[in-house]
């Protein structure tokens, strides 16, 4: 497999993982537009430790989770205080608060950035990507999957119901931040180098559509929105020149046209943004979905309804 | 001395941030809609206005405008852009699903929109910055030892008056009524009698109206644009807009001062890596110690806590 593919699934696999960092926030109904700061938190420690003391991946990457994880869970308590707009707000501030500090850091290279030694082919970053596809459909499988939904759809009837909601939202929430810093260790290893320009609003943003756009109703959502978004600029990037020639010719333009402006990708993905938002906001993959492309399960519904 | 000055500086670098905040906050507090588009209209203006006083009109129609008129036109344009956001964001979104200011759908379609407009300046002028073919003369004036630009008064002025006038808007007028109304309560506003598909183009009217002119007056005073001009000016206008309180235009003005204070004093005496830290860092001391800002329970609208 060629460097372009194999760099291509490391990617996939790595923006699936930090998808699944912001689905569950999202699936307790919170906006999490800080996605990047924990990413660049487990990105600087798995390429501070590597870089420094030669840990192995199999060390920096547990570490690189747990840190964004506590970090996570520490500024969940006053972050989750707030609501809405409020929520959206926090959570950027912090990454851009992360960011600044980092960027300030000397022992982090500041503006320079860290190297990073440890390498590691796109296997680890596939394997784990499925493990963690697998952990979050356990998770929503269990009570507390189920918790999260009720906490999601209505927050006042589950408090009724004894669901310790803060509790929900913190777990959600420090869990999610783990798994972004999971997806910034293994950038580190699949880049080999950190910079924080790398870890921008713009990665927030574009990881929380994602998410929205993929449907937050259930795991299948981030999977496929992480999955499309990343392999839709790949396919533009082959497909765009062709299709512009084909579009100049079709005016009689003759001879080669200049390529297209890597900025297309972005316009269209905010085009399939705004187009989603007014057609099919809840994203594209969503709960009745799911349920109709399960024949087995929905005919053995239908047999118990006759059995009653 | 240097502290007046710097004092007078940090109140020039504010008024940009204040016009783009009170758009922010105008925004929040009557339809609670964190609208991601306000610093790309910003920069679109900016980037129009340049374009044109240095290219004229597109498909080579004229020659370079003069730069008056080619600002005019820039803000011209950044209203009629927040007019189409308008129809993407809000109004359709409202038909469709009923009282969509309850939900994150306009905030994840201005995220869209951001990407759109910002590319798509990008493809048209370039990535790099642009110096502006503003006024030749010097324009620096001397104030008892303070050393001011004349553009950076008049904008000041202008922005304050601008305040006022749309704060008596938001009071005296029917206009005003009506978008109170909205604030309060949506459905309660229709149900009375307040036509929201009317009105509710005026907040992005004047959406547009602030942006573009925050966007014409940076250009005048910096003398130059690019496309990512709206980053930095609208995170630190979100900063101020939160500081001063989500939804109060007074608190806004307030904020976005504050901001410019905070930044200057930063870069004074910390350098101008700290600047970030310094601002973020006030806007999450703000959220979690008084999440209504300094004048939050004078806030319009559902932005309050």
């Amino acid at each position: 497999m060629g460097g372009y593919w194999s760099g291509i699934l490391s990617i996939l696999a790595i923006n699936v993982i930090f998808a699944y960092g912001i689905f569950l926030p999202v699936a307790t109904g919170q906006l999490n537009l800080g996605g990047a700061g924990f990413q660049a938190l487990g990105a600087y420690v798995a390429a501070y430790l590597s870089y420094n003391y030669d840990w192995p991946v199999g060390a920096t990457l547990p570490l690189a989770i747990l840190v964004a994880g506590v970090v996570g869970f520490l500024v969940a308590f006053p972050i989750l205080r707030l609501r809405g707009v409020y929520l959206v707000l926090g959570t950027f501030a912090f990454a851009e608060v992360v960011a600044g500090l980092i960027l300030n850091s000397e022992t982090l290279g500041g503006a320079m950035g860290l190297p990073v030694p440890a390498f590691v082919d796109y296997g680890v970053p596939i394997v784990l990507a499925a493990l963690v596809t697998l952990f979050v459909f356990f998770l929503m499988s269990t009570r507390f999957g189920l918790v999260m939904r009720a906490v999601h759809d209505d927050e006042v009837v589950s408090d009724l119901m004894g669901v310790d909601i803060r509790g929900v939202k913190v777990a959600a929430f420090a869990i999610g931040a783990g798994l972004c810093g999971l997806a910034g260790g293994l950038y580190a290893h699949t880049f080999t180098y950190v910079e924080i320009q790398a870890f921008n609003a713009l990665v927030s943003i574009n990881v929380l559509l994602f998410v929205l756009l993929g449907g937050t109703q259930t795991a299948f959502g981030p999977l496929f929105g992480a999955a499309f978004f990343t392999l839709l600029p790949e396919a533009l990037r082959i497909l765009l020149p062709d299709l512009q020639q084909a579009v100049a010719s079709l005016f009689g333009i003759k001879g080669e046209v200049r390529a297209p402006d890597d900025s297309w990708r972005f316009v269209i993905l905010g085009l399939v943004t705004v187009l989603m938002m007014v057609f099919r906001p809840e994203g594209l993959v969503t709960r009745p979905l799911t349920e109709k492309l399960r024949p087995r399960r929905r005919a053995r519904l239908a047999g118990g309804e006759v059995a009653a | 001395m240097l502290l007046l000055q710097q004092l007078v500086n940090s109140v020039m670098l504010g008024s940009v941030y204040v016009t783009v905040a009170v758009a922010f906050t105008l925004t929040i507090g009557i339809l609670n809609f964190l609208n991601f588009t306000i610093p790309t209209l910003f920069m679109l203006a900016g980037m129009i206005g340049w374009a044109l006083a240095e290219r004229g009109l597109p498909f080579g129609l004229s020659g370079p405008l003069p730069w008056p008129l080619a600002l005019l036109v820039a803000v011209a344009v950044a209203i009629l852009a927040s007019l189409v956001v308008e129809r993407f964001t809000f109004r359709y979104l409202k038909a469709r699903y009923g009282d969509a200011t309850e939900h994150a759908i306009p905030l994840v379609s201005s995220l869209g929109f951001l990407l759109i407009i910002e590319n798509l300046v990008r493809i048209a002028y370039g990535t790099d910055s642009q110096r502006f073919p503003g006024p030749e003369a010097n324009l620096t004036v001397e104030i008892g030892g303070l050393f001011v630009r004349l553009p950076q008064i008049v904008s000041l002025v202008a922005v304050l008056a601008i305040v006022a006038a749309l704060s008596l808007l938001l009071k005296r007028s029917r206009i005003g009524r009506g978008l109170r109304a909205i604030a309060e309560n949506p459905d309660a506003a229709t149900i009375l009698g307040v036509d929201v598909n009317r009105i509710v183009p005026v907040v992005f009217v004047l959406t547009g109206l602030l942006c573009g002119l925050a966007g014409v007056l940076f250009a005048i005073n910096y003398g130059e644009v690019s496309p990512a001009m709206g980053d930095d000016v609208g995170t630190k206008a979100i900063a101020g807009m939160v500081v001063g309180g989500l939804g109060s235009i007074w608190g806004a003005v307030a904020g976005g001062l504050i901001v410019g204070l905070t930044e200057t004093m930063t870069i004074n005496y910390f350098g101008a890596d700290t600047v970030q830290v310094a601002v973020w860092g006030l806007l999450l001391l703000v959220l979690f110690v008084r999440p209504q800002g300094l004048f939050g329970h004078n806030a319009i609208g559902k932005g309050k806590l």
